[in-house]
C-alpha cells in the first residue's frame, strides 16, 4: 500500500514536470506565455503574503510596495550601475526585506485593523516617493531600458525563455516556504497566529517572529519585483499601487490562506480571469471580475485549498469510514476545512 | 530546602479594585503548593503576576533569587518557569505533537539559512525535539493522538496537552491554573497521578485549583486567598481545620455537604 502510494506520487511529480517543461511549446501564443510569466511573478509575491497572513495571521496591505521596492532596486542597480540580473537577484529581496523590518519595528506592536491601516499608509508613502522623487526614480516616466537576464549563451528575453527562469524561482521560493512552514520557525509563526499569549508563555518571542514574518514576506515581494523589472524591462510607479496589494490578498484568500499550493493557484487564477474577460471590453470586464471574486469568497470561504481538503476528506470518509483520525470526532465538511485556512 | 519562588508584599490594583493585596509567600523547591480561595479572590491574578502576564502595582517576585519584574514572559520561560491557562490555550491548527514541539522552541536554535537548506544541525535538532515531544506525550498519555489536530481533542485531553506543552522543556517551576476544571472524576484522578509523577521528576508545582479532593490529597502546603489577601498558609490538615478558612471558604462547602 505504502509502496503503491509512493510510486503514484513519483508518477504525479513526473507528469507535472513534463507538463511544466513542455508548457511553452503547448501554449505557443506569446501573449498567453506573457500572462503565465506574470502569474508566476504574482505567485511569488502572494507566497510572501502567505507567510504573514497565512502562517502568522497578520494583515499586510503593502505587498505591492515591497514588490515595487524590489522592482526599483533591480531597475536602478541595472540601469545606473550596470548590475546584471544575477546580481540584482541577490540585492532586491534583502532590500525589500530590510524595508519590511523597517515597517515592522514601529508597527508590529499594533494589532488587527490598526496594523492593516499602518501598512496601507506605508504602501501609499512608498508609492508617493516612487512617483515624486524624479531624479532618483524617474517619476511618472519610470525607468526604461532594464536588461534581460543572461546566462552564458542564453538570453531570457522572450516570454518562453523567461518562463523557465521564473518557474525555477517560483519552485525554489515554494520549496523554501515548505521548509520554513515545517520548521521551528513555521511552528512559531503559527503559534503566534493561534494564540499569542500562549506562544509567549511557551518561549516564543512573538514580536520577533512577527518581524521575521514581515521581513520574509517583503523579501518574497522583492524577488517578485526583481523578476518583474527584468521581464518588462520597464518600471513605473503606478504599477505598484495599493490596488495590487489588495489583489494579492484576494489571490491568497481565493487560493486558500495558509496553503502554499493555494497561493500559487489563486495568483494564477486571478491573473487569468481578467484576460479571459477581455472580450467584454470596457468597464464590464472589471465589474464581472469583481463579482467573480466576491462569489468565490462567499462560496469558498477557505479558498480552493479548503474546498479541495473538504472534498478529499469526504471521499476518504466514504471509502474508509473507520479510517478517521484517532481524535474520535470526524470533522465534517466545512469545520474540517477551516484547518489551516483560518 | 531551597526557595524557588519568593513573593513579597505583592499588590495589584485594577482601577479602584485591589485584586491582590499585600501577599507574601515562598515556595520551596520540589513541593506542590496549592493556591485556593473563593471565586474572585485573586488567585488567577496572582498567577498572571508571577508569570509576567501582568505587572504588579507593588511588591517583589523573585524566581530563583532573581526579580521577574519587567521581564517579558518568553524570557521567564527560558529561565525555567512554565504555565498553563484556566481555559486551555492551545494552538488549535497545529497537531498534538506540534503543540508540544512549540513548547521546546527555546531549546532550538536553527536559523533561516539552516532551515531552508536543511543543514545537518537543524535536522538533528528537529529530530531531537520530535523525540522529546513524543516521550512527553507518552508521559501524559496522549501519544496515540500525536497526529490529531489539537482542536479535535475533548476538553480534558486539551488540558493534559497544555500540561505536556509546558512540561516538555523541563521547567523548574510549573504554574497550573485550575488544571482539573472541566475534567470528569476519572480524568481528575489521572491528573493527580500525573502531578505526582511530575513532582517526582523534581519539578516544583504551584497550582490554583477548585477541586478540594485534589488539593487536599496532593499538595504539600496550601495558601488561601480571600479578597486578595492571604488568610492562611500551611499543610492540608492544618488548613482544613483553620477557623478563618472554614469561615471564608470551606464553611460554604460544609453547608452543601
Amino acid at each position: 500500500m505504502r509502496v503503491k502510494r509512493f510510486s503514484l506520487r513519483i508518477l504525479f511529480y513526473l507528469a507535472a514536470a513534463i507538463v511544466l517543461v513542455a508548457l511553452p511549446s503547448l501554449v505557443r501564443s506569446n501573449y498567453w506565455l506573457g500572462t503565465i510569466d506574470l502569474a508566476i511573478i504574482y505567485s511569488i509575491a502572494v507566497l510572501g503574503l502567505n507567510i504573514v497572513l497565512g502562517l502568522t495571521g497578520q494583515l499586510n496591505i503593502a505587498q505591492a510596495a515591497f514588490w515595487g521596492i524590489g522592482a526599483y532596486t533591480a531597475a536602478l542597480l541595472n540601469t545606473r550601475l550596470g548590475w546584471p540580473f544575477w546580481a540584482t537577484l541577490l540585492a532586491a529581496p534583502p532590500m525589500a526585506g530590510a524595508f519590511g523590518v523597517m515597517l515592522g519595528f514601529p508597527t508590529l506592536r499594533l494589532s488587527g485593523r490598526y496594523l492593516a491601516l499602518a501598512t496601507i499608509g506605508f504602501g501609499i508613502i512608498i508609492n508617493l516617493i516612487l512617483h515624486n522623487w524624479k531624479e532618483f526614480t524617474g517619476g511618472a516616466d519610470g525607468i526604461p531600458g532594464i536588461a534581460s537576464p543572461v546566462l552564458g549563451p542564453f538570453k531570457f528575453s522572450t516570454n518562453a525563455s523567461f518562463y523557465y527562469l521564473g518557474l525555477a524561482c517560483l519552485i525554489i521560493a515554494a520549496l523554501a516556504q515548505l521548509k520554513i512552514k515545517n520548521s521551528r520557525m513555521g511552528r512559531a509563526f503559527q503559534a503566534v497566529k493561534e494564540n499569542e499569549l500562549a506562544a509567549e508563555l511557551s518561549g516564543v518571542n512573538a514580536f520577533k517572529y512577527r518581524v521575521i514574518a514581515f521581513a520574509l514576506c517583503s523579501a518574497y515581494g522583492g524577488l517578485a519585483g526583481q523578476l518583474f523589472a527584468h521581464r518588462t524591462k520597464f518600471v513605473s510607479a503606478e504599477t505598484f499601487f495599493i490596488d495590487m496589494s489588495i489583489l494579492f490578498i484576494c489571490m491568497l484568500m481565493i487560493g486558500g490562506v495558509g496553503s502554499i499550493a493555494g497561493a500559487i493557484v489563486g495568483a494564477s487564477l486571478l491573473t487569468f480571469i481578467p484576460e479571459w474577460l477581455r472580450f467584454l471590453q470596457g468597464p464590464w470586464a472589471m465589474a464581472i471580475f469583481g463579482l467573480a471574486i466576491i462569489f468565490m469568497m462567499v462560496f469558498m470561504p477557505d479558498g480552493l485549498a479548503g474546498l479541495t481538503r473538504s472534498i478529499v476528506q469526504r471521499i476518504a470518509a466514504r471509502i474508509n469510514p473507520d479510517g478517521q483520525e484517532a481524535a474520535g470526532r470526524p470533522s465534517s465538511g466545512r469545520i474540517g476545512a477551516t484547518g489551516e485556512g483560518k | 530546602m531551597k526557595t524557588i519562588l519568593e513573593i513579597q508584599g505583592l499588590t495589584k490594583w485594577f482601577g479602584g479594585l485591589v485584586a491582590v493585596d499585600n501577599v507574601s509567600l515562598s515556595i520551596r523547591e520540589g513541593e506542590i503548593r496549592a493556591l485556593i480561595g473563593p471565586n474572585g479572590s485573586g488567585k488567577s491574578t496572582l498567577l498572571n503576576l508571577v508569570s509576567g502576564v501582568y505587572a504588579p502595582t507593588d511588591g517583589r517576585i523573585l524566581f530563583k533569587g532573581q526579580s521577574v519584574l519587567n521581564k517579558r514572559p518568553h524570557l521567564l520561560v527560558e529561565e525555567g518557569m512554565k504555565r498553563t491557562f484556566q481555559n486551555a490555550r492551545l494552538f488549535s491548527g497545529l497537531t498534538v505533537l506540534q503543540n508540544v514541539m512549540v513548547g521546546l522552541h527555546g531549546q532550538t536554535r536553527g536559523g533561516l539559512f539552516g532551515i531552508v537548506f536543511s543543514l545537518p544541525g537543524v535536522k538533528e535538532e528537529e529530530k531531537l525535539i520530535f523525540c522529546k515531544a513524543e516521550e512527553m506525550l507518552e508521559f501524559v498519555g496522549l501519544h496515540e493522538l500525536a497526529n490529531a489536530p489539537a482542536k479535535n481533542l475533548p476538553y480534558g485531553q486539551q488540558r493534559l496537552l497544555e500540561v505536556a506543552r509546558a512540561l516538555v522543556s523541563g521547567p523548574d517551576l510549573l504554574l497550573l491554573d485550575e488544571p482539573a476544571a472541566g475534567m470528569n472524576p476519572s480524568e481528575t484522578s489521572q491528573l493527580m497521578r500525573l502531578l505526582e509523577k511530575i513532582r517526582n521528576r523534581g519539578t516544583t508545582i504551584f497550582l490554583v485549583e477548585h477541586d478540594m479532593n485534589l488539593v487536599m490529597e496532593i499538595s504539600d502546603s496550601i495558601t488561601v486567598l480571600n479578597f486578595g489577601k492571604s488568610i492562611a498558609q500551611g499543610p492540608p490538615a492544618e488548613i482544613q481545620n483553620n477557623e478563618g478558612v472554614i469561615e471564608a471558604y470551606l464553611g460554604k462547602r460544609a453547608r452543601y455537604a
